[in-house]
C-alpha cells in the first residue's frame, strides 16, 4: 500500500475549495492552513503559461521532517502517511526548517501539525477532504502499489511532475501537466 | 520570468513571507554550548597532557563557565520550544539520524559533568566551602582521584558538543545556506576558540596567555579558511546555493557578516593578538571580548540568514 495524490493541473480552476474544505475537516484554526493553492506564472510576455495548482505536505518517501524529529513525534504510517503524534512533539521546529515545501507549521497548541492525508476518512473507505469537494475533480486519490488504480493509471497515461525532485525527498504528490 | 503566487490566502505565522521558525534563543543557545564545549575540552586537555597535574587557577576559573552557560543556553532553548511540557519526550527515545538527539543525550550528559568539574574547585571562590555530607565529599573524592580517565569523556562529549551545533545546521538541505558540511568544522573551531577567548580572559600567566593567543590565532586562520571554503562550495553549487553565497557577497546579510562576523570577529582581534605578541602593553581581556562577540554574531547570521534562504521550486 503506497498512498499518492495526483493533481491535475489542467483543470485546476484555483478556487480554492480544497483549502476551505481541509479546514472544516481537520479543525485547522482560523488563519492557518494545511494545503493551498499557487499560481506560477512562467514565460516572457507575451508567451506566458500559467500553471494552477494546490500544494499540501508531499507525504515523502524520503522524508527530511522524519529524519530529523528528535523524538520520533514525525513519523511514517501505513500507505507511507508521514503524520505528527501530538503528545510526542516538543514543538523545536527542526521539522519545519527541513521541509522544502515549508509544509508544516505550529499549531496555535504549540505542536506541529500538516495535511494527514485525511487518514481517518481514507480508513472509513472515504476520499480526502479536499479531494472528496473538487468541483473540478481535478484531484485524485489511490494507492500507487495497485495497477489497477486511479493515481496509477494516469501516471502511466500522462505526463506527470513532483516539486522539488533535486531535493532527494521522493514526493508522492504528483501534478499532470 | 518565474512567479509563483499563493492565491489561498496562505500566510502562515514564523513561515511566510520568510520562514523565521527559530528565533534569537538559537543562536544563544548554540553560542553558549559550542562556549562551554571549547572550555572543556581545553581544560580537559589539558589534564591529558600533563598526566593529571592540578590545573591552574586560569583553567579553573574558566570552568565556572560551563555550568552557567549550559543552564543559560538551555532556558534559551526553552523559550523556542512551543510544546515544551512535552520536551521530557527528547529523553524517552534515541535518534540516530537527528542530530537534535544526538545534541540533546551529549548536553545531558556533559552538563552534569561540568557541573561536577566546577564545584569540584569551589574553594578557588568561597575559600572557607565545606561540604556539609559525607556522600557528596565521596562524590569528589572520587572524581579528583578518577579525572584522568573522566576527561577522556569529557574530550570526546565536548568535541560532539561543538560539532553538533553546526551539522545541527547543515543537516536541513531544504535550508540551502545550511546545507554544506563545512558547518561542522566551522562552528566546532568557532567554539574551540571561544574557549581560548575565555581561557585568555581568566589568565594571569604570560607564558600562558602566549599559548592561547597563539592558538587563537591559528582558530582564527582555520575559521577564515573554512569560510573561505564554504563561499567557494556555494559558487560552483546549484543556484539555490548561488543564491545563499550572494545573500553575503551584496546581499541582505553582507554588512552583518562581513563587519560583525569577519572584521570585529576575526580580523581585528587577530591584529591585536599579533601585536600583542611583539609588545605586551595591552590588555587582551578586549581581544577575548571581540572574539566571544565574533562568536555569537555568527551564530546569529548564519541561523537569520540560514531560514531567509529558500529552497526553488
Amino acid at each position: 500500500m503506497r498512498y499518492a495524490m495526483v493533481i491535475d493541473t489542467l483543470k485546476c480552476v484555483g478556487c480554492s475549495d480544497c483549502v476551505v474544505a481541509c479546514q472544516t475537516e481537520n479543525n485547522v484554526p482560523i488563519g492557518y492552513c494545511r494545503d493551498w493553492v499557487v499560481e506560477a506564472v512562467n514565460g516572457t510576455y507575451p508567451q506566458l503559461e500559467l500553471e494552477i495548482r494546490t500544494e499540501r505536505c508531499n507525504h515523502c518517501e524520503n522524508s527530511p521532517c522524519v529524519r530529523c524529529c528528535p523524538t520520533g513525534a514525525s513519523h511514517i504510517v501505513e500507505g507511507g502517511v508521514v503524520l505528527v503524534t501530538h503528545d510526542e512533539c516538543i514543538g523545536c521546529g527542526a521539522c519545519i526548517e527541513s521541509c522544502p515545501y515549508d509544509a508544516r507549521y505550529q499549531h496555535p497548541e504549540g505542536y506541529v501539525d500538516k495535511c494527514t492525508f485525511c487518514l481517518h476518512r481514507v480508513k472509513d473507505g472515504l476520499l480526502p477532504a479536499c479531494v472528496s469537494v473538487c468541483p473540478t475533480r481535478c484531484m485524485y486519490f489511490g494507492d500507487l502499489e495497485d495497477p489497477n488504480s486511479e493515481v496509477s493509471k494516469l501516471l502511466k497515461k500522462r505526463d506527470y511532475k513532483t516539486l522539488a525532485p533535486e531535493a532527494g525527498t521522493n514526493p508522492h504528490i504528483f501534478y499532470l501537466i | 520570468m518565474k512567479e509563483e503566487l499563493f492565491v489561498s490566502g496562505r500566510n502562515l505565522p514564523n513561515i511566510d513571507p520568510q520562514l523565521h521558525v527559530w528565533h534569537w534563543p538559537i543562536p544563544v543557545y548554540l553560542f553558549l554550548g559550542g562556549l562551554s564545549a571549547g572550555i572543556l575540552f581545553f581544560a580537559a586537555l589539558y589534564v591529558i597532557k600533563n598526566k593529571g597535574k592540578d590545573l591552574p587557577d586560569s583553567y579553573k576559573k574558566a570552568l565556572f563557565v560551563p555550568p552557567v552557560a549550559l543552564v543559560l543556553g538551555l532556558i534559551a532553548l526553552l523559550f523556542d520550544l512551543t510544546h515544551l511540557f512535552y520536551s521530557w519526550r527528547l529523553f524517552t527515545t534515541i535518534r540516530l539520524e537527528s542530530p537534535m538527539s544526538w545534541g540533546a543525550w551529549t548536553l545531558l550528559t556533559i552538563t552534569p559533568l561540568a557541573f561536577l568539574w566546577a564545584a569540584s574547585n569551589i574553594k578557588l571562590l568561597f575559600p572557607q566551602w565545606d561540604w556539609k555530607y559525607d556522600w557528596i565529599k565521596a562524590i569528589f573524592k572520587f572524581w579528583n582521584e578518577n579525572l584522568k580517565y573522566i576527561v577522556w569523556l569529557v574530550i570526546l562529549l565536548s568535541v560532539i558538543l561543538g560539532i553538533y551545533t553546526g551539522i545541527l545546521l547543515s543537516a536541513f538541505n531544504a535550508r540551502p545556506l545550511w546545507n554544506t558540511s563545512i558547518l561542522g568544522p566551522l562552528f566546532l573551531s568557532s567554539a574551540l576558540s571561544g574557549g581560548a577567548a575565555v581561557l585568555i580572559f581568566f589568565s594571569n600567566n604570560e607564558e600562558e596567555k602566549k599559548i592561547f593567543v597563539k592558538l587563537s590565532m591559528l582558530l582564527i586562520v582555520i575559521e577564515g579558511f573554512l569560510f573561505t571554503h564554504m563561499f567557494m562550495g556555494f559558487l560552483a553549487s546549484n543556484q539555490v546555493q548561488l543564491e545563499a553565497a550572494e545573500m553575503f557577497l551584496g546581499g541582505d546579510y553582507t554588512i552583518h557578516f562581513w563587519i560583525f562576523d569577519v572584521i570585529v570577529g576575526l580580523i581585528i582581534p587577530l591584529v591585536l593578538e599579533l601585536i600583542w605578541l611583539r609588545k605586551q602593553n595591552f590588555s587582551l581581556k578586549i581581544v577575548a571580548l571581540l572574539l566571544l562577540f565574533g562568536g555569537i554574531m555568527m551564530r546569529f547570521t548564519m541561523v537569520h540568514a540560514g531560514q531567509a534562504a529558500r529552497y526553488l521550486y
